[in-house]
Formats: C-alpha cells, sequence, structure tokens
C-alpha cells in the first residue's frame, strides 16, 4: 500500500480524535467533576447507606451471577466445541441472542414470564419473590452476560485440541481428572476473559436490571440504578458522579486483579 | 504381547481398518508402515483404547481389553505433535501418571528423575515445553509415557514434526532406549527409511489391510506382492519386469547384435548418469518412452564407460526377478488421503473420533 505521508498522519490524528472525543473525553469529565470538590467529598458521597447498600447489592449480583456463568458458560462451549449432537446450531445462535436483545426488551419479557399473571408468576404466592427482587435482578444479569464466557472459552477450545487430553487419558487420568488438571488451565485464558466482561457488563448492567427491580434506595438499587436516581429523582448531580467514579473503580479493580492473577499463575 | 484379532473400523462410509489381524511378540520393537489412508494410525489408536472397534479384539498381555478404556489398558501413547501439558513443567509432565496414581512423593521424584536422566533432560525440569525443542519435546512425552510402566508403548508418527536430521538422530536413539528398556513398542511411520532402521518387525499397511508382515529383510528381499516391493525400496520396472534397481545388469550391445526386447531385457538409452558417492545411478529410457533407473557401482559404471546418449542393454537377472501378484483390489481410493488426514488430526474443529 502506498499512502503519502500526509494522509497517513490525517488518518491518525482522525482516528485519535474519534478516540479521545468520544471515549476519553466522557471518562475523564466524570473523573475531573468527582474530585474537584476533593477527595473528602468524594468519600463522603459513597459512605450513604443507600450507595454502601448500592454497592454491597451490585458486588452481591455479580458474585452470583460469575460463577453461575462460568459453570454454565464452560459446559455449554465444551458441548459445542467438542459434542454433535442434533440442534447444536440453535444453540450457537441462542447463545448470541443476549447481544441482539435490548436489554430494556429482556426486563419487559422477565416482567411477563415471572410476574404476577405470568407463566411462573405462581411462585410468588410461594413465598418466592423473583420480580422486584434480587432473584429477578440475577436472572436479568444472567441473561446480559451469558454469551462472555461461552463464547471466550471456544476458540481457546479449539485451539488446544484433544490430544493433551487423550494423552492424559492414556496416563490413566479420568473424565474429571483430566478436566481439572488439563482442559481448565489450558482454556484458564479464554476463562479469565470471559470472567472479566461478565464482571464488567454486571456492574454496568441498567436496563434489564431497572425493569425488574423496586428501585428502593438503601434496598434494591445497584450502583447504575443508583447512579439514575441521584441524577434524575434527587437531582444530585455530583452524588451521580460520585457512584459513577465507584463503578469505573470497581471495573478497574477487577481488570487489575485479574491480570495480576493471571500473570501469577502463568510463571509460578 | 498385543493381539489383534479381525480389527475393523469405519469412518462414515471410509473403511480404515479392514479384518487385520496382526500379533506383536512381547519385547520387540514393530513399524507399522503404510501410506496416508492406510489404517496404521487407526490400528494404534485402536490398540491404545482411543478408538473403538466395529469389530474385532484387543488382547493386550493376555487380557482381552477390547472394552477397556484407555485408562486401564497399561500402555504408554507418544503422540505426533507431542501433546505436551503446555502449562506443566517438564517435570510436572513427566509426573503426570505417576501423580494421578497418587504413588508417594520421594517415589515420584525418584522416578522422574531416573527417566529425565534417560532422555536426556536433566537441568530441564523446571522449563516449560514452549521452551523446549521439538526433539526435547517429544523426549519429554516419552518420558511421560514410560513414567508409569506401560505394558506396551505406543508411538504414532513420533518424529513425523521433526526435521530429517534430528529424525535421524532420534530414532537411533530410540532404538538403543529399546533394547535397554525392552518394553514392547509399536511405531507407526510412513517412512519406509524410518522403518527399515529401528523396527525388528514391519507390517505394511494398505487400505485398511495388513499386506505382509515380517523383519526389514525379508520385506525387503521376499515381498509376497507389487505393493510391498515398490513401498519398501525403490524399484524399476525393466520391460514391464519390477525389479531393485541395483539388481539390473547393464551391458554394452555387441556390434553385430539382433537381440530383441523382451520381459526383463530392453535395449535403453541412458538420459543421465548420477554419481551417488560409492554408487552411480544410471537414468534410462527404453524404446517405448518408459522411464527407469539403474544403479551399479562405481567400478562397473567406468568397466563400461557409460555416458549419456549411448544405449545400453538393461537386463533383469532371473534371480533378482519375482512374479509377484497385485496387492488384492489395487488403487487407492481419491478420498483416502483426506481421511487420514482427518482421522490424525481430530480435534481441531471437528468431532473427536475418540
Amino acid at each position: 500500500m502506498t499512502t503519502s505521508t500526509t494522509s497517513r498522519l490525517t488518518l491518525r490524528t482522525l482516528a485519535l480524535a474519534y478516540l479521545v472525543a468520544l471515549l476519553a473525553v466522557p471518562v475523564l469529565m466524570i473523573l475531573w467533576r468527582t474530585f474537584e470538590p476533593g477527595f473528602g467529598a468524594f468519600w463522603e458521597s459513597i459512605r450513604t447507606p443507600a450507595a454502601i447498600s448500592a454497592m454491597n447489592l451490585t458486588l452481591l449480583i455479580v458474585a452470583i451471577v460469575v460463577p453461575l456463568n462460568v459453570v454454565f458458560g464452560v459446559t455449554t462451549a465444551l458441548a459445542l466445541v467438542r459434542g454433535s449432537f442434533r440442534g447444536k446450531g440453535f444453540i450457537e445462535a441462542v447463545v448470541d441472542l443476549p447481544f441482539a436483545v435490548s436489554p430494556v426488551v429482556v426486563g419487559v419479557s422477565l416482567i411477563m414470564l415471572w410476574g404476577v399473571g405470568g407463566w411462573f408468576g405462581g411462585v410468588e404466592h410461594l413465598g418466592f419473590r423473583v420480580i422486584f427482587g434480587l432473584p429477578g435482578m440475577v436472572i436479568a444479569t444472567i441473561f446480559v452476560t451469558l454469551p462472555f464466557v461461552v463464547r471466550e472459552v471456544e476458540p481457546v477450545l479449539v485451539e488446544i485440541g484433544t490430544e493433551q487430553e487423550q494423552a492424559a487419558a492414556t496416563l490413566g487420568a479420568s473424565g474429571w481428572q483430566t478436566f481439572w488438571r488439563i482442559t481448565l488451565p489450558a482454556m484458564r485464558w479464554g476463562l479469565t476473559y470471559g470472567v472479566v466482561l461478565t464482571i464488567a457488563r454486571s456492574l454496568g448492567e441498567f436496563g434489564a436490571v431497572t425493569m425488574v427491580s423496586s428501585n428502593f434506595p438503601g434496598i434494591s438499587q445497584t450502583l447504575t440504578l443508583l447512579v439514575n436516581s441521584r441524577y434524575i429523582d434527587d437531582q444530585n448531580t455530583y452524588g451521580a458522579y460520585a457512584a459513577a467514579t465507584l463503578l469505573m473503580g470497581l471495573a478497574v479493580v477487577t481488570l487489575l486483579l485479574m491480570t495480576l492473577l493471571d500473570r501469577k499463575r502463568s510463571t509460578t | 504381547m498385543i493381539t489383534v484379532t479381525g480389527a475393523r473400523k469405519d469412518f462414515g462410509t471410509f473403511r480404515a481398518l479392514d479384518d487385520v489381524s496382526i500379533e506383536i511378540p512381547s519385547g520387540t520393537l514393530t513399524a507399522l508402515l503404510g501410506p496416508s489412508g492406510s489404517g496404521k494410525s487407526t490400528l494404534l489408536r485402536s490398540i491404545a483404547g482411543l478408538e473403538s472397534l466395529d469389530a474385532g479384539t484387543v488382547v493386550i498381555a493376555g487380557r482381552d481389553v477390547t472394552r477397556v478404556p484407555p485408562q486401564q489398558r497399561g500402555i504408554g501413547f507418544v503422540f505426533q505433535h507431542y501433546a505436551a501439558f503446555k502449562h506443566m513443567t517438564v517435570r510436572d509432565n513427566v509426573a503426570f501418571g505417576l501423580t494421578i496414581r497418587r504413588r508417594p512423593k520421594a517415589e515420584v521424584r525418584a522416578k522422574v528423575d531416573e527417566l529425565l536422566e534417560v532422555v536426556g533432560l536433566e537441568g530441564f525440569q523446571h522449563r516449560y515445553p514452549a521452551q523446549l525443542s521439538g526433539g526435547q519435546r517429544q523426549r519429554m512425552a516419552l518420558a511421560r509415557a514410560l513414567a508409569v510402566d506401560p505394558e506396551v508403548l505406543l508411538l504414532d508418527e513420533p518424529f513425523g514434526a521433526l526435521d530429517a536430521k534430528v529424525r535421524a538422530d532420534l530414532r537411533r536413539w530410540l532404538r538403543r532406549l529399546h533394547d535397554e528398556v525392552h518394553v514392547t513398542t509399536v511405531l507407526v511411520t510412513h517412512d519406509q527409511e524410518e522403518a527399515l532402521d529401528v523396527a525388528d518387525t514391519i507390517a505394511v499397511l494398505n487400505r485398511g489391510r495388513i499386506e505382509q508382515i515380517g523383519d526389514p529383510d525379508t520385506l525387503y528381499d521376499a515381498p509376497d506382492n507389487q505393493f510391498v516391493m515398490s513401498f519398501l525400496g525403490s524399484v524399476s520396472s525393466v520391460g514391464g519386469t519390477l525389479v531393485r534397481p541395483h539388481d539390473i545388469v547393464l551391458e554394452r550391445p555387441a556390434p553385430d547384435d539382433t537381440r530383441a526386447n523382451g520381459p526383463g531385457r530392453v535395449l535403453a538409452t541412458i538420459e543421465r548418469v548420477v554419481r551417488l558417492g560409492f554408487e552411480v545411478r544410471v537414468e534410462l529410457r527404453d524404446a517405448d518412452g518408459e522411464r527407469f533407473a539403474a544403479e551399479v557401482t562405481r567400478g562397473v559404471a567406468q568397466q563400461l564407460g557409460l555416458v549419456a546418449g549411448e544405449q545400453v542393454w538393461a537386463v533383469a537377472p532371473s534371480h533378482a526377478v519375482r512374479d509377484l501378484p497385485q496387492p488384492p483390489d489395487a488403487g487407492v481410493p481419491a478420498d483416502a488421503a483426506e481421511a487420514d488426514e482427518v482421522a490424525s488430526t481430530a480435534g481441531v474443529g471437528e468431532p473427536a473420533r475418540a
């Protein structure tokens, strides 16, 4: 390819400007607004009972969703890559569904399914509250994060092939031993990325969760709901910025932890 | 001792093994030799239990293991592409089978140290497979397979992924190792030189059948059919008669020569004379345009004064000519090579067949 220096520089500048304007500026803006009045004000704002409750609820949802997605994701990826069964193509398509469906639609359909009068609405009479309760938020979050682990683990499984597992079998390892000692460690990179994406998405999910949450401050608000209600309902712009920064902070910590963890595991 | 009786295996419409029976005596090194799609890898993987037979039985050391999973067959298996456990050190790789069996730590350590020395990888125990060369990885894989004291050692094209020099070194090393360890060994290869170099016994496979089993000399000197003869060593056709190139006798035509061409005797034009060290290869073309080669010593070549463009009689002496049958239903189906490829690389984007 022959590109003149001028046009190359122009393209680079354009691409950089695009990234700065659309990604960097908004994030920096929030950080600046948050810490403008000093770190004390930020600390104050995220130590209110509503903020603490929102953070705990968000982390609780993550703590429930991640293990479920790991188990389901790894199993599904194994079935899709290694198995040959009828309806494989159908399952491939279903796994991608959350990418295509808007989270709000997910929320609405969950209400229709689990709410009073819905197909599974009967569980509410048994004292198990799904919609406007924690289970609803968990189900909504699982729905939107479902593809991440599957899609990250699948290519890794294809790449590692089956020879290492066959070798383990000839050396006497049972199916479970092979899975724990060979397959799982071999797919750890894919799994790690899948988990990071799942956590990031769980932290940030708003559309589906807002539909199925009763949205009471201090009780059923996640961090994203808190940001929204502070900004819209309470007209507390600064509080919204602070909560948003906390949310970003959690995501960054996740990313750092995963990177450190994996570096440690791959060098020992 | 391994005994396979009446083994049959189909992959879809492709028959990889067609009523194969073979007996491999204890302590020997046997090579399964054949072209792509001949079923040699499938036979080896069936002995290991990595493929299940559609018909027939496998008996290892007196025990019928036909329905026994690979874990309990008492085998060691070495793969063409090493199948190294990439996330484990060399030491952990070699120790894997012993760790699985929950042997005491001291015993594992001693055994691994001993094996690392046998395969020449002392000092590499803390490396990862990615930090080893191909030859080193394969030696690690061998140590790993030997660690569990297998009844039989099965090697699937173990040197196929290595370059020529390393391959030659490693197979001689394997032969010496076998002479020390004496474990019954079966080696799959498509390289006749490799089979002749290392094996006590060679089984030649073609299209899912065993064409002939015997020691290297027998197969080379007394092949049962044309396939075995042409697959093991080079072959020339002198007027339709198959003969080894070094058995061909060249004669200068006499000035008043009136003899006619016949089976095993043709008047041919010398196209090229190639000196290969001690030997001379003479490339010839007969009146029908058929090309073939003869190999003579340098002395003979000088004595006859062989020069390109001249004519010589090429004679297949009767003692060297064998009237060999075609193998049953000769000719390799076009899809055979592909099927073998798939079988040996199963797992990458393909449903596994194990």
